[in-house]
């Protein structure tokens, strides 16, 4: 039964496992199990994407699976959901752009590998970055763009969280279409990552995972 | 005696075409007076340079070179987006500017801002432009969502100028709400009960969204005089426009502002067939809608912006099931009608070559942008004239000897042969202007044909 909505999910069988899920909820299952199972299905997910089996409209299309199974678990729980996050993640696309699908996709990776993200959303203020770092006390921060234009917002970004005196207490990574090494120095981030899973991979080392 | 239209063969459609591209009219529609003999001769031997690079049949004297920037003009000339889409005067200053300073052998003319007060006007909900969503001095960005839904398939595919008119407008344009109650047109019939197709027409919604289309309509023709001048302008100094108008893949048209990324992703899954149709319905009228512009204005080349097809946005066997096959279509109908379809493969495409080479030699314009250049040569290259690969952050941060290096090593590499034009692989906003400078000198200097 278990192994069925691991599979089920990380196959991308919508209706069988809904119904896995609705029948196990009828049978007095544990909510938090079958969340937990779903968990399992994602993380295979997150591998075949790694791997290239899976693509873009996979992950779109696995996450809108696990809402389903999220909604439909939710009036059953008693307890929240307990899960161990392997570190903590400010991302979010930089100030004056307000594309948001390459970031979802690293959010989404960062999230199904173990990550607590905490996603800021599109054309977000320096200051808000310097906020969510303060408070959250992440030691790791993404950040997103796919015009030219935030080349220079990232630059002003990484200056910002460095005159806040914040600099030396995170690392940086930066994404987006037209990112490269060049653009890496340009900006003053201590890495980029032309795919979701090289942000997972930046990620993992530097908390060291 | 000359042949009518519908008895050329399609090589001699577009033969036609480039005949048409080449005697260019001014807005009068009277033959354009050039600026002097020698901006004719540099006209006609840009243009001359550009046709043998697409036909693939002989050899250029060099490597043409475009350049096709999104913003970058305006910020070049000292001006903010915003600026250049309410003051028309600043925007052609501006991408004049450009022309005259970078002398490309093809630029895309002064289309890029658009109209600010037309947009305005009619509320538009897909865009956020600058002043209006975006800050002055940044350029316009889409707003994406589902302006169709799940389930409004049937309705696009029964009759998808009635979806449109009456239920996709109201939705991306504020002002146009009032189509909302729009009569069904076949209903109009016979003198008995005519009138009462027309009692919209009466009602104060529908006024008002006829009101802002007066509006509107009259602020979208002082823009296009304005581009209209520009064109004449331009081509008078010297420099060709490399494209009349534009048409688009059938599955971005669904999933770039109808559907959105997203929806267009689950429907692949969970209505497979009534993408597939809808998609089938579409790909007549893009074909219309290109070859009517090159048509009308007299041009082979058509472009076609590339989204959902770049790689890792579909899997190998979704690009080959729900994107290849009408977008093929389209560029094959484009082509009976002597148009040269121009698509932009932005992003990577390098897994996806070896699929679309299945095109006739010499038809098409591929922009390229950071797809394996040694692969795309000896795949798509075989049969269609490709243009691009200098990248963004070369432009932006790179130095005028490192682009140097760059074309050199993409002319080396790319330009053996024919077949290749150098350019910029995205449209840009920013760059360094030595950077840009050093990507046309240096094809003028080292793309020459020995």
């Amino acid at each position: 039964m278990a192994k069925d909505l691991v599979n089920a999910l990380a196959n991308l069988k919508e209706e069988e496992a809904l119904k896995i899920v609705k029948d196990g909820l009828g049978a007095g299952e544990e909510p938090l199990k079958i969340l937990d199972d779903a968990k399992k299905g994602m993380e295979i997910v997150g591998k075949r994407f790694a791997d290239s089996q899976y693509f873009i409209p996979d992950l779109v299309y696995s996450g809108e699976i696990l809402k389903e199974i999220t909604e439909l678990v939710k009036p059953k729980l008693t307890a929240a959901a307990e899960t161990k996050r392997l570190g903590k993640v400010v991302l979010g696309t930089v100030a004056g752009d307000i594309h948001d699908i390459g970031k979802d996709i690293v959010v989404f990776m960062l999230d199904v590998n173990g990550f607590e993200v905490y996603d800021l959303g599109v054309d977000v203020p320096a200051q808000k970055f310097i906020d969510k770092i303060k408070e959250s006390g992440a030691p790791i921060v993404g950040l997103s763009g796919f015009l030219t234009l935030a080349f220079d917002s990232m630059k002003e970004t990484v200056e910002a969280i460095k005159a806040a005196g914040l600099r030396d207490k995170v690392k940086v990574m930066i994404g987006g279409g037209q990112i490269t090494e060049e653009i890496k120095k340009y900006t003053g981030a201590d890495a980029y990552g032309n795919n979701a899973m090289a942000g997972v991979t930046l990620a993992k080392k530097w908390i060291g995972a | 005696m000359e042949k009518k239209w519908e008895e050329l063969t399609p090589d001699e459609k577009q033969e036609a075409l480039f005949n048409r591209w080449l005697s260019p009219k001014d807005p009068q529609g009277n033959d354009l007076k050039f600026q002097s003999p020698q901006t004719e001769k540099a006209y006609k031997e840009r243009l001359a340079r550009i046709k043998d690079a697409i036909q693939m049949k002989k050899l250029p004297d060099r490597v043409p070179v475009f350049v096709a920037p999104s913003f970058f003009p305006v910020y070049y000339a000292g001006i903010t987006p915003k600026e250049s889409m309410y003051d028309y005067d600043k925007c052609c200053m501006a991408f004049k500017k450009f022309v005259i300073d970078f002398e490309p052998d093809g630029n895309l003319g002064a289309y890029v801002p658009g109209p600010g007060k037309f947009f305005d006007t009619l509320d538009y909900k897909l865009y956020s432009w600058p002043g209006h969503g975006v800050a002055p001095e940044q350029s316009y960005q889409c707003n994406e969502g589902e302006y169709m839904k799940a389930d409004e398939y049937d309705a696009l595919i029964d009759d998808p100028s009635n979806f449109f008119s009456n239920i996709y407008l109201p939705r991306v344009f504020g002002a146009l709400e009032g189509f909302k109650m729009l009569p069904m047109l076949p209903g109009i019939l016979e003198i008995y009960g005519v009138a009462v197709n027309f009692i919209p027409f009466g009602l104060p919604p529908v006024q008002a969204t006829y009101k802002a289309l007066f509006e509107a309509g009259a602020e979208a023709l002082k823009w296009i005089g304005a581009m209209g001048a520009w064109n004449a302008e331009i081509t008078a100094a010297g420099f060709p426009i490399i494209a009349a108008g534009f048409t688009k893949a059938p599955f971005d048209v669904i999933g770039d502002t109808l559907r959105g990324t997203r929806s267009i992703m689950l429907d692949m899954y969970r209505q497979p067939d009534k993408l597939l149709e809808a998609m089938d319905r579409l790909t007549p009228l893009m074909i219309k809608m290109g070859v009517g512009t090159a048509q009308m204005a007299g041009h082979p080349l058509m472009f076609m912006p590339l989204h959902k097809g770049a790689d890792g946005f579909l899997s190998d066997e979704q690009f080959k099931k729900f994107y290849w096959p009408t977008f093929r279509k389209v560029m094959m109908g484009l082509i009976a009608e002597g148009a040269v379809p121009m698509p932009a493969a932005e992003g990577h495409w390098t897994t996806r070559l070896e699929v679309v080479q299945d095109l006739p030699k010499g038809k098409t314009l591929w922009m390229i942008d950071q797809s394996d250049m040694v692969k795309a040569k000896k795949t798509l290259g075989k049969v269609a004239c490709l243009f691009g690969n200098v990248p963004s952050d070369l432009l932006v941060v790179g130095t005028p000897q490192q682009v140097k290096d760059y074309v050199k090593n993409l002319i080396d590499t790319a330009g053996k042969g024919g077949g290749f034009i150098v350019s910029n692989g995205a449209f840009f906003d920013q760059a360094k202007a030595e950077n840009v400078h050093a990507m046309v000198d240096t094809t003028k200097e080292y793309g020459v044909y020995k």
